[in-house]
């Protein structure tokens, strides 16, 4: 099992967020180049899950945020440092507003 | 037995509770159900605070500016500290601090130097590298990383399964095989750093524990000089084994905490709660379930003081360490899942850590040695004849 989140991109607008399932999970948020602005959770304490994640995405990066790709997980915690850390493993370091998260995770060298 | 506080020992364990409910469950009201930690500027605050009380770095022994506790106050204290959602692995958040690894207290003065005493003041991280992917619960016969000395160094290859802490540590006790024993006589402690050539994190595990992962650690012919020995070459075993043991009252302890905070909660809900036209306190089917939690909580309580006070007196205490870690950890879990029975659905949502003590607590039957693990050592004693 690849331990990288490698779905497809999907569009992010409201009409999208809107159909998807208020589940838990993590996800990438990108820029149209496919450059990951965002690694983040939809945690129990999102409302609505997954769609309260995301449109507080929307919010932050504005329309620079134009593409998602996620996944459910209820471990969203543990599943979320991991994929931080395989960011970290693979850029050198976190998306920008992200930065203050890398003194907290570890490292991995997965390949 | 006299299991009766003494004054010192009622204090401290009424200043623990004031502690766990007026400074960490406020808190956590506004942390996800299944965060790990606190806020940094939150838990450097209480840190001031447990600094201020004495109680910093509890399992620090004394010539080491510890506070010297003794093992029943310590699991007095335990109890209290887990009494919160994540009070299970994360007794209040850390901030009581901690021990470092308990190994390195016996380690040589230069040892000391370069990790232990960064370890206390915060400085460095370690983690314990056992466990392997051909078995945990007899370490000794399934350890398959080969240690091979070259000179004045050794180089070791394998891997590590369910190591907790590796991606964050800078070095890691490894257990390695280092002769053609096949059983704990060929077994050598290894400190070693983590930036050492060949040390790789290769993977996240995943458990029940959402807010915390396990590694998977691979070693590609890491070469490590021959004064991070800890201890004797092939004397690793009784290194490892020595912490298994000593672990278990306060691993025993820490899971009697929330199923008495499930119970207080479910006693609170059952009065409450209306169902066909009375409380469900008055329903005989509850008060059975409230009941066998009372006798569940104290049978555990009365096993891990009853260790602990063996420990703190002198005596042997391996049979009643593997009973209290037995009975605590079963004892504990049916206590939670009766106590998700009496809430119904609320119980299992994430609007109550009853759902995550419940997943939690899984593990603490397996962790530490697995409950068959715990009456296989009472068994030896038991029939062995040293358990008069």
């Amino acid at each position: 099992m690849g331990i990288r989140l490698e779905k497809a991109w999907m569009d992010l607008n409201s009409e999208i967020i809107d159909s998807l399932p208020a589940q838990l999970g993590v996800y990438h948020v990108a820029n149209s180049d496919e450059t990951v602005l965002s690694i983040g959770y939809a945690g129990a304490g999102h409302l609505f899950g997954m769609r309260t994640a995301l449109e507080e995405e929307l919010d932050l990066h504005g329309s620079q945020a134009t593409k998602f790709r996620f996944e459910f997980t209820a471990n969203y915690r543990s599943r979320w440092d991991e994929l931080l850390m395989l960011h970290l493993h693979d850029f050198g370091q976190l998306p920008s507003h992200q930065q203050a998260e890398q003194s907290r995770v570890g490292r991995l060298s997965p390949d | 037995m006299d299991f009766s506080l003494t004054e010192e020992q009622q204090l401290i364990v009424d200043t623990t509770r004031r502690f766990v409910q007026s400074e960490i469950i406020p808190l956590e009201d506004h942390l996800d159900p299944d965060a790990g930690s606190l806020e940094p500027a939150d838990h450097d605050r209480l840190v001031d605070t447990t600094k201020s009380m004495g109680f910093y770095g509890l399992d620090i022994p004394e010539q080491y500016g510890g506070p010297g506790l003794d093992t029943t106050t310590r699991a007095l204290m335990a109890i209290e500290m887990s009494q919160h959602r994540a009070g299970l692995y994360n007794p209040c958040y850390g901030v009581f601090g901690g021990a470092g690894l308990a190994q390195l207290y016996e380690a040589t003065d230069d040892q000391k130097e370069r990790w232990l005493y960064p370890t206390l003041k915060g400085e460095k991280k370690g983690c314990f590298a056992l466990t392997e992917p051909s078995g945990g619960s007899d370490p000794a016969r399934a350890i398959q990383t080969r240690g091979i000395k070259d000179g004045s160094e050794w180089i070791l290859s394998g891997s590590k399964l369910y190591i907790s802490g590796a991606d964050k540590a800078d070095y890691a006790l490894i257990f390695a095989r280092t002769s053609d024993d096949p059983g704990r006589n060929g077994v050598t402690a290894f400190i070693v750093d983590t930036d050492t050539p060949g040390f790789h994190v290769r993977r996240v595990v995943h458990t029940l524990r959402a807010t915390h992962y396990a590694t998977e650690l691979q070693f590609d012919e890491m070469r490590v000089p021959e004064e991070n020995i800890l201890g004797e070459v092939n004397g690793g075993f009784a290194i490892a084994n020595d912490r298994l043991s000593r672990q278990r009252i306060p691993y025993a302890a820490g899971c009697i905490g929330p199923a008495i905070r499930a119970q207080e909660m479910s006693i609170d809900w059952a009065k409450s709660r209306e169902t066909f036209g009375s409380p469900l306190a008055e329903k005989q089917a509850i008060q059975w379930m409230v009941v066998d939690n009372e006798i569940d909580i104290r049978h555990a309580r009365y096993c891990v003081l009853e260790a602990a006070q063996k420990a703190d007196s002198g005596e042997r205490f391996r049979t009643e360490a593997a009973m209290a870690k037995l009975v605590a950890t079963e004892a504990s879990s049916r206590v939670i899942d009766r106590c998700i029975q009496i809430h119904g659905g609320v119980g299992v949502t994430k609007d109550l850590p009853l759902e995550r003590w419940y997943r939690e607590l899984r593990i603490r039957r397996v962790g530490e040695g697995p409950s068959e693990v715990q009456r296989l050592i009472m068994a030896r004693d038991i029939l062995g004849g040293s358990f008069k």
